[in-house]
């Protein structure tokens, strides 16, 4: 048993919080970067690719470097402690993890090969008004002609939707099941409105209207189950996302009760204060330890799809508790300044706010877990 | 990063786990289940039984019976035991004074006290709460005053856990009234029978007998009974108390518990179905049970790091969050039993309810305790804010 990172695990987790930090210790670099389209930094994404943490998890024949579920956590972490706006979690992770999950080797050679190196970003249209994290699309059909496969419907949102290059749509299959397909972003029948999600990130309403696509591996299978998979490798690595953004704004938080004065003493002074920051440590440290599991688990090759969707379950249900606490006590124990845009507590909640959304809050995920509660008597983390 | 326990750690575990569950009493064994309470015999033979095969004091030195085990393996054999419901060896002889002892104490000290502390043949009392020093312990004012080689101490001490049943009892004293409150306690190992102790139960809205007062009154002490130097007692206390927040977080004893739980709400009707069917019991249970996942492995992870004999800064989160779902999961029972928590500990012959159910009031009652003692969960607040979030 063990859980500290080996040595090229902490290199990697020293390369990636060295390129991160170098553009964002300053937190108003990151309000301008997110203030313009598109919303993140194409030169700090370069470099990212350049330090091969755009194809981190895919494999090295598709252009990736062959990574596994603990050093995506790991980038993952230094993502979260800057909050860099950089689409990682949603174009490589996400987008990327089904790609690599479902495409064809042409079609992973050419996808991942082209996010991994930079030149193309990926986006998942996956979600639709009037439904809630599930594996499954109604809201836009597949139909096939002569011309071959052609999407209508409404995604919503699509995280970077409006900036991306290809899209990775999911749809009705016409004799039941889900499928996925590619379509080109600004290609014939696709109508995309950007918009900025809470925490600076982009998300797209994307109206497809007999949108030319392509099936993205074999044509007319039901995909509902990796999808299914690759949401829960998502929120694997968003757990430990929120981890960072959380430890970063705790640390924050320590540090103005620390230096900040009111009636003639420091905030420190004050018990109910330094309280309330002791608890949020708590609630960070166990995050901590169920995402680090959970990537653990992932990383086994021995595990079950079950285990996984649990671990991954579990994972997130306490990391969308732990940020609420996180992010409303960091503002509340800042007082005003921790409503102003220009300080950086806010954002960090923003942040948490917006992964709880895109991925399934506790109250989701604690639903999952208490349809088994009854299939197990303990749960034990050691097998 | 390597989530399983290597093979010889997990050997380790299945030998405690089937010496647990084959060695000790059955009948012990069912009272903990049945979160009965247990008679001093009950406590002192499973002690006997754990001490002869060595599984009682294995984190003292090696000479006095320690194993020289690492943290994981420590942890290994307390999840053990709760969770095949045997209980701990005795706290007060096993965690407290015991190391005390060894690691402060005389030559003459060790050889006389260790052996029958190890065994139980002396049954240990702690002394150190007073009615002015709880949390703030080095308050306290029992006296100890010179009389040639001896002390005589006066005095009250409180919360003497099992005091009843003490034949001994470990104090802190006040030896200097002159200097800094920590500067002027001392540690004195009383033996109970000396004339001038008396003990005196204290009812608790359990409605159990399980803490005393301690009164002194001219009570000689022989000298050869103060462990270390006059006037150092406060490092001992310190170093006793650093022991007792190790362990203090009962997870595998909470996870039995609250797998129990399940059953008893099972076998509940409620509605249509059973309780367990209510989707609120159902959630309420999952979220216990990620949050005691996360606690756990977040003790694995506290023990996996403290190899080099440092705490871990995360530890002080085991016994603020470990007692907190302690009482969570006695809240959910007492819940769960309704309308049976009003048979307030009856016995069989006064009700037809469920043991588990008769039990619950006392149990969700008794545990408030536990964010008391040990340091109560605000002191730990105080530790964390204080020495990791630097406030």
């Amino acid at each position: 048993m063990d859980f500290e990172l080996d040595e090229e695990q902490q290199a990697l987790r020293e390369a990636a919080r060295g390129l991160l930090r170098k553009r964002y210790a300053d937190f108003e670099t990151r309000r301008g970067t997110v203030a313009d389209a598109p919303g993140f930094d194409r030169d700090t994404w370069s470099r990212m690719a350049e330090m091969g943490l755009l194809g981190l998890p895919f494999a090295e024949d598709d252009g990736g470097m062959g990574a596994g579920p603990v050093e995506v956590a790991v980038v993952a972490e230094e993502v979260g402690r800057v909050i860099a706006p950089e689409p990682f979690l949603t174009s490589v992770v996400l987008a990327g993890g089904l790609v690599a999950a479902v495409g064809t080797a042409e079609q992973r050679a050419d996808l991942l090969g082209g996010l991994a190196s930079g030149a193309s970003l990926v986006a998942l249209a996956h979600a639709e008004p009037g439904a809630r994290w599930t594996a499954t699309a109604t809201g836009v059909s597949a139909e096939q002609g002569d011309g071959g496969w052609r999407l209508t419907g409404v995604k919503e949102p699509v995280p970077q939707g409006a900036e991306a290059d290809v899209l990775v749509v999911s749809a009705a299959l016409p004799d039941g099941g889900t499928g996925l397909f590619t379509v080109v972003a600004d290609g014939d029948g696709v109508t995309r409105s950007g918009y900025r999600a809470p925490d600076g990130s982009r998300a797209a309403r994307i109206t497809l209207d007999g949108a030319p696509a392509t099936p993205l591996g074999e044509a007319g299978q039901d995909q509902a189950t990796a999808i299914a998979a690759a949401y829960d490798a998502a929120r694997v690595a968003a757990a430990q996302q929120a981890v960072g953004a959380m430890q970063v704004a705790l640390e924050t938080t320590a540090g103005y009760l620390n230096s900040r004065e009111q009636f003639g003493v420091p905030l420190k002074r004050f018990q109910a204060l330094t309280f309330r920051a002791a608890d949020l440590y708590v609630a960070v440290e166990l995050a901590r330890s169920l995402a680090l599991w959970a990537a653990m688990v992932h990383a086994d090759p021995d595990t079950s799809a079950t285990e996984r969707a649990t671990a991954a379950a579990r994972a997130w249900a306490q990391a969308s508790k732990a940020g609420r606490l996180v992010g409303q006590e960091a503002i509340q124990l800042h007082g005003g300044i921790g409503m102003t845009a220009e300080y950086s507590v806010g954002s960090y909640t923003a942040h948490l706010t917006t992964l709880d959304h895109l991925l399934g809050d506790a109250r989701h995920h604690l639903g999952l877990l208490a349809a088994t509660v009854g299939d197990h008597a303990e749960v034990d983390p050691l097998g | 990063m390597r989530l399983q326990l290597s093979e010889e750690d997990e050997a380790f575990r299945a030998e405690l786990r089937t010496f647990f569950t084959t060695e000790v009493d059955e009948g012990v064994r069912a009272t903990v289940r049945d979160r009965g309470e247990l008679t001093k015999d009950q406590i002192v033979a499973t002690h006997r039984t754990l001490n002869a095969a060595g599984l009682a004091v294995p984190h003292w030195p090696v000479e006095w019976g320690g194993k020289d085990w690492s943290p994981l393996r420590r942890h290994l054999w307390h999840e053990e035991m709760q969770r095949a419901c045997v209980p701990p060896p005795l706290a007060f002889n096993a965690s407290m004074i015991g190391p005390v002892i060894a690691t402060f104490g005389s030559q003459e000290q060790k050889e006389r006290f260790l052996p029958p502390t190890a065994n139980v043949d002396i049954f240990w009392s702690q002394g150190f709460s007073e009615p002015g020093a709880g949390s703030d312990l080095a308050s306290l004012r029992t006296a100890a005053v010179r009389d040639g080689d001896d002390w005589i101490v006066n005095g009250q001490k409180t919360w003497t856990t099992l005091g009843q049943w003490g034949d001994w009892i470990f104090t802190l004293v006040r030896t200097n009234p002159d200097v800094k409150k920590q500067a002027g306690i001392s540690m004195l190992l009383i033996d109970m029978r000396t004339p001038g102790v008396e003990v005196r139960p204290i009812e608790l809205i359990d409605g159990g007998h399980e803490v005393n007062e301690v009164w002194f009154t001219d009570v000689r002490v022989p000298g050869e009974n103060l462990v270390g130097e006059v006037d150092s007692g406060w490092t001992q206390a310190k170093f006793l108390l650093g022991n007792e927040r190790v362990g203090v977080a009962p997870v595998g004893a909470t996870k039995r518990v609250l797998a129990q739980a399940k059953e008893w709400a099972a076998a509940t009707r409620s509605g249509e179905g059973t309780l367990l069917d209510d989707p609120h019991v159902a959630v309420r249970i999952a979220e216990l049970e990620n949050e005691l996942m996360a606690l756990e492995l977040t003790a694995l992870r506290v023990v996996a790091n403290s190899a080099d004999g440092k705490p871990h800064p995360a530890s002080s989160v085991l016994k603020l969050r470990g007692t907190e779902l302690q009482q969570a999961v006695s809240e959910l029972v007492v819940d769960l039993a309704g309308p049976g928590a009003l048979a307030f500990g009856t016995s069989e012959a006064d009700s037809d309810l469920p043991v588990w159910a008769r039990r619950s009031t006392p149990t969700y009652l008794n545990l408030r305790k536990a964010s008391i003692y040990g340091g109560s969960n605000e002191v730990q607040r105080q530790i964390i804010a204080g020495t990791i979030l630097g406030l």
